[in-house]
């Protein structure tokens, strides 16, 4: 018993659950998935009383039903991985409706501890609660937390650490869920103890009975025998007839007495509250004229202060990393060529610096992101929108993947788990892209102050944003007039007072989300860096074929002789009717891969054609391309995949590479024809 | 016994307290709302009724936003 415990966090959304999460396992976590799924699945390590304890972060449910996939895998890690300790985490300044989800953890028969967390809000609001008697009512232990404040944390391990170590008494206050359904329960719970013994071992009896009758999918997909089935109908028709309602709403609602009958013996309120700060707040910022615009002057000023505030960390990197060029270039005699060199300089440098050199514009982008998360506008937001979400025939909460998508497209589409309905959900994944993400900010952020001046640069970026949000509209409103047609789904979102987001935890949401980004430059961008390096460096021209060139001359001949310059010149045809040359051809090739590459590549394609290292990849640019051009290149990255890993996550989130390729093909083309068009009609107008 | 007329929560004004009588939803929406408090009998008050756009309701002391749609599929006294 003693050295190893396993925790799993269970709780409501919006309970805290994910800053008790970090104040038990503070820097120590590691963010997956859960296996075969792609839910996220948060793993924290942490010590307490020479014991090692393993937190597992649960996704955030309302229930355990199967009617959504983080309920199921919840559900699933409970059954399979038996968790030593559950903690389910309950905002007690809401209590009544988070305590449904304990009550279905209680039936689950878990060994379990309820962190009463925002006690300070409850507290605030006039609760007092008598835990002594709440907790021998529910039987499990109850410690009182403030997660953002680091407040209980040493009660709620001792919680854990005790839950662990004693063998559990067999309950004694069940649920009651009158004598009708008792009756029914228990009939079933006979049925199954003969039909199906691994089920019951596995899952038990009791529990069993429950979820049949409930209806579960999930179950009822796992029962053999028909003899079962048969009587799970007769049941539920029986129940369906004395009740004149579904078995299931009679459950939830015993549940719901238990709770209620629990609280009433419990918990006294003390002040009488009429308006909170939080409506106040909410009376202008959801205001049905005021709302809208302070929503949108809130996202400019997000976007411009990423732009503007970015530039100067954006800058040191740049610095940075063409000092250390330099400085590895120095290690071999001035004029001597090694391939080394060129993979370490012209390959890896290059590459990676490039990237990470806009990593200050990302994490700005993700620490605004994270407040308005943690503040809980973003559940506003997502009110505000969803009149206009609706026009679309998509729903209000499709706003938040979306606006995730503008730091990058993989979170977004992971995060689109948050709709229900396939047929929005399958919309809002293929139009995300359009939300132009982080990684074309890179490009934009290069492209935009080498062509534009001074005043015009921070309404170009916002436009470019716009043109991909008209787009997206207009995307999702024919795809869901063909593609997925269908009903237009409800909207139902939980509306959390608005809070004061801890320095800490929006520090380490915003870490995180870069951390993840990073991962991608660190890994397959830098290989990818890597393989471009050498498409481009190889084959080499011979010797004598060089012989009398400039040195400006053979480093482009080689290029030309290289299998990037071949593809790039081969493409070329296809790209002059949208202003582009090969070299952007080729940048483009090896943006596909992901969008960061782009610059990485350009960068490599005049760094080999040029002499001057000293010469920025911007200067660059203006000597040979037109706004125009350039404004092109920028609408046609914006339209196309933005990378080979949003196509694969978008297979994985759909379960299907079919619609993964379509959305390939069908951003591709799109961009093709749009650039085409704006390119042809701009030089028309521009000379 | 009282015939009180059943009216779609969405008919709700604002600050109205009412009670639900039942819901015209199918299996997976009535299980979702029945496990954020949603049930028979249970008290809502209607925190916010503007149209267009969702509703913002509180229900067992907890604030909850529905969609249009929802809305009229709530019947209530």
């Amino acid at each position: 018993m003693d050295g190893k415990i396993t925790v799993a966090l269970a709780g409501n959304p919006n309970s805290g659950k994910t800053s008790i999460f970090n104040m038990l396992t503070g820097a120590r976590q590691h963010v997956g998935n859960y296996p075969g799924v792609t839910v996220e699945k948060k793993t924290g390590l942490c010590n307490h009383k020479s014991c090692k304890i393993t937190v597992v972060d649960l996704p955030g449910t309302y229930s355990l039903t199967a009617y959504s996939m983080e309920e199921l895998v919840a559900r699933n890690f409970l059954v399979e991985e038996k968790p030593d300790v559950v903690v389910d985490i309950v905002d007690a300044s809401n209590i009544e409706r988070n305590l449904y989800l304990a009550t279905q953890l209680i039936e689950m028969n878990v060994p379990l501890v309820l962190a009463f967390n925002m006690s300070d809000i409850a507290k605030r609001k006039g609760l007092v609660f008598d835990i002594d008697q709440l907790s021998k009512l529910l039987e499990t232990a109850i410690v009182p937390t403030v997660g953002n404040k680091g407040k209980g944390k040493a009660e709620l391990l001792d919680a854990i650490v005790q839950t662990a170590r004693l063998s559990r008494p067999e309950r004694t206050h069940k649920i009651s869920y009158g004598e009708e359904i008792e009756t029914e329960l228990a009939s079933l719970k006979a049925v199954l103890s003969d039909e199906e013994p691994a089920l019951t071992q596995k899952y038990g009896s009791e529990w069993l009975a429950i979820k049949l009758l409930e209806d579960d999918s999930d179950i009822n997909a796992k029962v053999h025998s028909e003899k079962t089935l048969d009587s799970v109908r007769a049941g539920i028709n029986h129940l369906r007839s004395i009740f004149g309602d579904e078995p299931s709403i009679i459950i939830a609602d015993r549940r719901y007495g238990f709770i209620s009958g629990a609280c009433q013996e419990t918990i006294k309120s003390t002040i009488e509250s009429r308006h909170s700060a939080s409506d106040m707040v909410d009376a202008v910022v959801t205001n049905r004229i005021l709302g809208l615009p302070i929503f949108l002057l809130l996202m400019y000023i997000v976007f411009f202060l990423t732009f503007k505030i970015g530039d100067y960390p954006m800058g040191w990197l740049e610095w940075f990393f063409s000092w250390l060029g330099a400085a590895i270039t120095a290690f071999w005699p001035a004029g001597v060529e090694s391939w080394l060199k060129s993979l370490l300089v012209d390959g890896v440098i290059a590459g990676v610096g490039g990237v990470v050199a806009f990593l200050p514009n990302i994490l700005l982008l993700f620490l605004a992101i994270s407040i308005l998360e943690d503040t809980g506008y973003m559940a506003r937001a997502a009110f505000i929108m969803d009149s206009i979400m609706h026009k679309i025939g998509l729903h209000g909460k499709s706003f938040i993947p979306m606006l995730i998508g503008f730091g990058c497209s993989i979170p977004a589409i992971m995060g689109t788990r948050i709709l229900e309905n396939k047929r929005n959900r399958f919309t809002t994944i293929m139009v995300i892209p359009l939300m132009s993400c982080g990684a074309r900010l890179t490009i934009y952020a290069l492209i935009i102050p080498a062509f534009f001046p001074e005043g015009w640069r921070g309404p170009m970026l916002w436009l470019i944003y716009l043109i991909g949000i008209v787009l997206a509209v207009i995307a999702a409103k024919v795809l869901r007039l063909t593609v997925f047609r269908g009903e237009t789904t409800p909207f139902v979102m939980e509306l959390p007072p608005y809070r004061m987001p801890t320095l800490k935890a929006v520090c380490l949401h915003m870490w995180q989300r870069g951390w993840l980004y990073l991962k991608k430059a660190g890994t397959i961008i830098l290989g990818i860096s890597i393989i471009l390096w050498a498409a481009m460096s190889y084959p080499q021209p011979s010797a004598e074929s060089l012989a009398g060139l400039t040195k400006e001359q053979a480093q482009q001949a080689r290029l030309a002789y290289s299998v990037i310059g071949r593809l790039g010149h081969a493409i070329e045809p296809a790209l002059k009717p949208l202003g582009f040359d090969w070299k952007i051809g080729t940048a483009l090739v090896g943006a596909t891969a992901a969008k960061e590459v782009f610059i990485s590549q350009l960068g490599i394609v005049y760094a080999v054609g040029s002499d001057e290292h000293s010469e920025t990849l911007r200067e660059k640019l203006q000597a040979n391309y037109t706004p125009l051009t350039a404004f092109c290149i920028m609408l046609f990255c914006l339209i196309s995949t933005p990378c080979i890993a949003t196509i694969v996550t978008t297979g994985r989130e759909t379960n299907s590479w079919g619609w993964a390729l379509f959305q390939f093909f069908g951003l591709t083309a799109l961009a093709y024809v749009i650039t085409l068009i704006v390119y042809q009609l701009g030089s028309l107008i521009v000379p | 016994m009282q015939d009180k007329q059943l009216r779609p929560l969405s008919a709700i004004a604002t600050g109205e307290t009412v009670k639900l009588a039942k819901i015209d939803a199918g299996r997976g929406l009535n299980s979702q709302l029945a496990s954020m408090g949603l049930l028979p009998n249970v008290e809502i008050t209607v925190v916010r009724n503007s149209h267009p756009g969702p509703f913002v309701i509180s229900v067992k002391g907890s604030k909850m936003m529905l969609g249009r749609g929802i809305a009229h599929k709530i019947m209530v006294l």
